[in-house]
């Protein structure tokens, strides 16, 4: 059944499939990074348009950092099986024997070793020389700057200052031995833009999305789920069941959740538009200061 | 924040079936583009409170504005740029209003990153031009209006800011606009719309304000939502730029991409643009299923009724109606490297989906864009706009800029360094390539080559000068000649002597020299000649321009590695010493730059090899090349 969807969303979905084409046709080993989270799931549904009736020419690859939601994981393999596609996961071994955790070593020294660093080998490991990611430039100021296509050095370096200008659709993908491309196919989609679009489309997302009844500590004004028995509970703290759901996924110790009784995509929506804070709040690695997100890019986290 | 969230379905699907306007501001530095955009932002409520909270502790450390607000830092990303106080770099912000979507790109006004500026411009249906209304029209707000409309934008909104600042002066206003209209009139904008506003203040953006009864026109915003872009384009001509060719198993082959322009139907004829071969539409398969029309912006795989040979990069068309076919065309360039341009060598030209070599044969002038003046110019500097004649080494389709932007933009990128060097626009195509057809002959390189028992080749010596180059290039021709092996040797000094004698050593001289010599080289290989070439030529893309010009199987680049110290040291024409005295220009390692080539076949280290080895070593590398047979078994077959 044709299904119908807005002009808008049509268009954004016609650019990004532009997107997508350009790197297979232009890149000798692309991949694509799976992060589980509403984002890839619409990256993945695009992909399997963009080369329909083949299917996409490229690996998912999921840097594992051992502390997603077992949710998560669940439906990430199943993710992958539905799209018929090879699913990589790359656990940073190094990291997980020097006992790097969000619990024992805080948010930032985990990121960067289990997602920057991780990512780094991965990508070293397999010797990809493109790699999608599903960021949007509406995120985060300094997002808002970040080409579709995004060099970077052997060293996996981004450096703001020498970005190449993108004209028109024409995208310069000439990269040298060793150096390697972050391709954005979702840059021009805001957060709203995606939601609509999963109605639209009727794309599988991660349950957490969705409120329901789920046990949570609160913490420093956050809500954490009590995913597993790793969460060590402070001093007082009692898990309560509480109607919650999730705007954004990452780890599970690093992620707040809101309380909301929003059990379906329409009332995401609604609520959505109501809503007077921006999705990265959840995210408790970018408190840090307002220039941690480009920091962390500098060093390669996507 | 409990309760079940009421959903109102008529209202999301209003909000998300409006059209999206694509617009840019920009406009001199400090004229406040930043400031507007989220002043825009903060009065359609779309500054989050988690956003706000930042605001206000960013504009404390940071602000321009005391106590105030500072909206500029709402869209000012880069911790460098907060901190010197200026955009430097193209950012992108989503607004939607209950009435339509934008996407604004937010561009910087500071001179060096004018490319920002042509990037931001490169997409857009709209620009806003700002102006400061103490300052009036600048040099910046000149170049920006011209570079508007030189990228295609046909849409202008000149927001004259900062009002406050005259106390809502209708007469400064008035000639701001009349200077505006006057340097626009050379331009090609279909609408001009000037606006007094206060960014900082409110006036006039999203609602009239009482500050300017004098002022009959809509709000900045109110314009914005309902200003009409489309072009009046139903009719424009079907163009499908192939990106992708799908083949996910024998029985399917099917040619992905995007419609540039047009409508196609099932059914419909079409034509290859580059062979004109034809053929028709069978199917327009999208994961959707088969559409019965699809038409500009669409990205769909089409199939045809025949088998034809199409690949990335061909352009299909409707066959009454085609895109021009040259491998000559005249263009309009904005140059954004650092590296000047150098006529003659050779870019990368990037166009639709097609990727071809590409050399600047003539700039014919540069656009003085604050007086619009045409000026004589031999390269182009960052940021420079010119107009000149590009030659491409295979035809590519193409249509005027002007009559479609996605078959008439291009770039040019640097082979060397991968930079995305510049922008191009094409104006038209040049007759003389369509009348100038390659002659074609009867008697061919291979057939040349056949009788004289062994395959041509250019063999390429790079060095300093006093490296030793001549040497062994002599050393190497000695020995091939008593072989019976049919060989040329070019040297630098008797080139120039004759054929290049017009020339001298600055950097475009010096990318000419090796052009000729690249030609010349070339035609002797078409004669079955081993040609030995012995030039400095210090530059890695005029190198790589002569390794394509002959082809990679043929061109053997030799790299005389020898340490300046003791080029200078030897100093055989006592060149070196005069150039350390500044007798002479533009020296190679004294005054000018010597790129060391990256993969060479061969290095000869001449500290520690003598001529004589190296010479062998040549000798044996094109031996295993299979491009002259083993010396030995040549030497038996003549003492039979």
């Amino acid at each position: 059944m044709k299904k119908t969807v807005s002009p808008h969303l049509r268009r954004l979905e016609s650019e990004s499939i532009f997107i997508l084409r350009e790197v297979a046709a232009e890149f000798e080993r692309p991949v694509m990074l799976y992060s589980i989270g509403k984002d890839s799931s619409v990256m993945l549904h695009l992909a399997q348009k963009a080369y329909f009736p083949s299917k996409p020419p490229f690996p998912l690859l999921h840097v594992d950092t051992t502390w997603k939601f077992r949710e998560m994981i669940a439906f990430r393999d199943e993710a992958a099986r539905r799209a018929g596609m090879e699913l990589l996961v790359h656990i940073n071994q190094d990291g997980l024997k020097r006992g790097i955790s969000p619990v024992a070593s805080g948010s930032s020294v985990h990121t960067q070793v289990m997602k920057t660093e991780g990512l780094r080998q991965a990508l070293d490991l397999w010797h990809f020389d493109a790699a999608f990611g599903g960021a949007r430039r509406d995120e985060e100021k300094s997002r808002a700057k970040e080409r579709i296509f995004s060099h970077r050095s052997a060293a996996h370096a981004w450096d703001p200052r020498n970005q190449r200008p993108e004209l028109w659709q024409l995208f310069n993908t000439r990269i040298k031995q060793g150096e390697s491309m972050r391709v954005f196919p979702l840059s021009n989609w805001t957060e709203l833009d995606v939601w609509d679009y999963i109605l639209a489309e009727d794309i599988p997302v991660v349950p957490l999305y969705f409120a329901k009844e789920r046990p949570v500590v609160e913490r420093d004004g956050s809500l954490i789920m009590v995913d597993d028995e790793r969460l060590p509970l402070l001093p007082g703290e009692v898990p309560r069941v509480e109607s919650v759901r999730f705007r954004t996924l990452g780890c599970y110790p690093l992620t707040g959740a809101i309380r909301s009784r929003a059990a379906n995509l329409p009332e995401i929506i609604g609520e959505m538009r109501a809503s007077t804070t921006s999705e990265r709040e959840g995210r408790l690695i970018d408190h840090d200061e307002s220039g941690s997100m480009e920091k962390k890019k500098r060093e390669g986290y996507f | 924040m409990l309760e079940a969230v009421q959903t109102d379905p008529p209202l999301l699907k209003q909000m998300s079936a409006l059209p999206t306007l694509r617009l840019l501001t920009c406009g001199s530095v400090d004229d406040g583009k930043s400031t507007l955009i989220g002043r825009l932002l903060y009065e359609q409520s779309l500054i989050l409170d988690d956003q706000l909270a930042a605001l206000e502790r960013d504009s404390r450390r940071h602000g321009t504005d005391g106590d105030n607000i500072d909206f500029a830092l709402l869209v000012d990303g880069l911790e460098a740029e907060r901190e010197q106080g200026i955009t430097i770099d193209v950012a992108y912000r989503y607004v939607s209003t209950p009435r339509r979507s934008f996407i604004i790109a937010d561009t910087p006004g500071h001179e060096q990153y004018t490319r920002n500026m042509a990037t931001g411009a490169s997409g857009a249906d709209l620009a806003i031009l700002l102006v400061d209304a103490r300052k009036g029209l600048l040099t910046q707000t000149c170049r920006h209006a011209a570079i508007v409309s030189l990228t295609g934008i046909r849409h202008v909104v000149l927001a004259v800011n900062k009002i406050d600042l005259t106390g809502f002066d209708r007469e400064g206003f008035d000639k701001i606009v009349a200077a505006f209209k006057s340097f626009a009139a050379a331009l090609d904008f279909k609408t001009i719309m000037p606006i007094p506003v206060s960014a900082r203040h409110g006036d006039n953006i999203s609602a009239k304000s009482a500050n300017t009864p004098w002022y009959s026109g809509p709000a900045l915003l109110d314009y914005l939502e309902t200003i009409d872009v489309t072009e009046d384009g139903g009719g424009r001509p079907f163009r499908f730029a192939v990106q992708w060719v799908n083949r996910p198993h024998l029985d399917f082959r099917g040619f992905s991409g995007t419609i540039a322009s047009g409508t196609i139907r099932p059914g419909d004829e079409i034509i290859v643009a580059g062979s004109g071969r034809s053929s028709r539409i069978a199917r327009i398969v999208t994961a959707d299923g088969d559409l019965a029309s699809a038409t500009a912006g669409d990205s769909v795989t089409l199939t045809l009724e025949d088998e034809l040979d199409i690949a990335r990069g061909d352009i299909l068309c409707e066959p009454k109606n085609r895109p021009e076919v040259s491998d000559q065309f005249a263009a309009h360039l904005i140059w954004m490297s650092g590296d000047k341009l150098l006529p003659r060598r050779s870019y990368l030209m990037k166009a639709g989906t097609r990727t071809v070599p590409a050399t600047v044969t003539e700039l014919r002038h540069r656009l003085d864009v604050n007086t619009l003046g045409e000026l004589p110019a031999k390269t182009l500097s960052l940021n420079e706009v010119g107009f000149c004649n590009i030659a491409t080494t295979a035809p590519i389709a193409f249509d005027p800029y002007k009559e479609n932007h996605t078959t008439g933009a291009f770039i040019l990128i640097d082979r060397m360094t991968n930079e995305t060097a510049a922008a191009g626009m094409i104006a038209y195509g040049l007759r003389r390539a369509a009348n100038i057809h390659l002659q074609g002959l009867s008697v061919g390189k291979q057939d040349r080559s056949r009788i004289k028992h062994h395959k041509p080749a250019v063999v390429w010596f790079t060095g300093l000068s006093g490296s030793g180059k001549s040497t062994i290039a002599n050393l190497v021709e000695t020995r091939l000649y008593a072989h019976g092996v049919h060989t040329i040797l070019l040297d630098g000094d008797n080139i120039r002597h004759g054929l290049n004698k017009d020339l001298g050593f600055t950097e475009l001289d010096r990318v000419e020299n090796i052009r000729r010599i690249g030609e010349v080289a070339k035609l002797m290989t078409e004669a079955g000649l081993i040609v030995l070439c012995s030039f400095i030529s210090p530059f890695r893309a005029e190198r790589a321009m002569v390794r394509d010009l002959v082809g990679k199987d043929e061109f053997i680049e030799i790299f005389v590695d020898t340490p300046l110290a003791e080029c200078i040291a030897r100093d055989p024409k006592g060149l070196y010493k005069k150039a350390m005295a500044g007798e002479i220009e533009n020296f190679t390692g004294i005054t000018q730059s010597y790129e060391p080539p990256e993969a060479p076949e061969i290095i000869v280290a001449r500290n520690t090899q003598t001529a004589e080895q190296a010479a062998a070593q040549i000798v044996a590398l094109l031996t295993a090349r299979g491009l002259i047979d083993r010396i030995e078994d040549l030497a038996d077959d003549w003492s039979i």
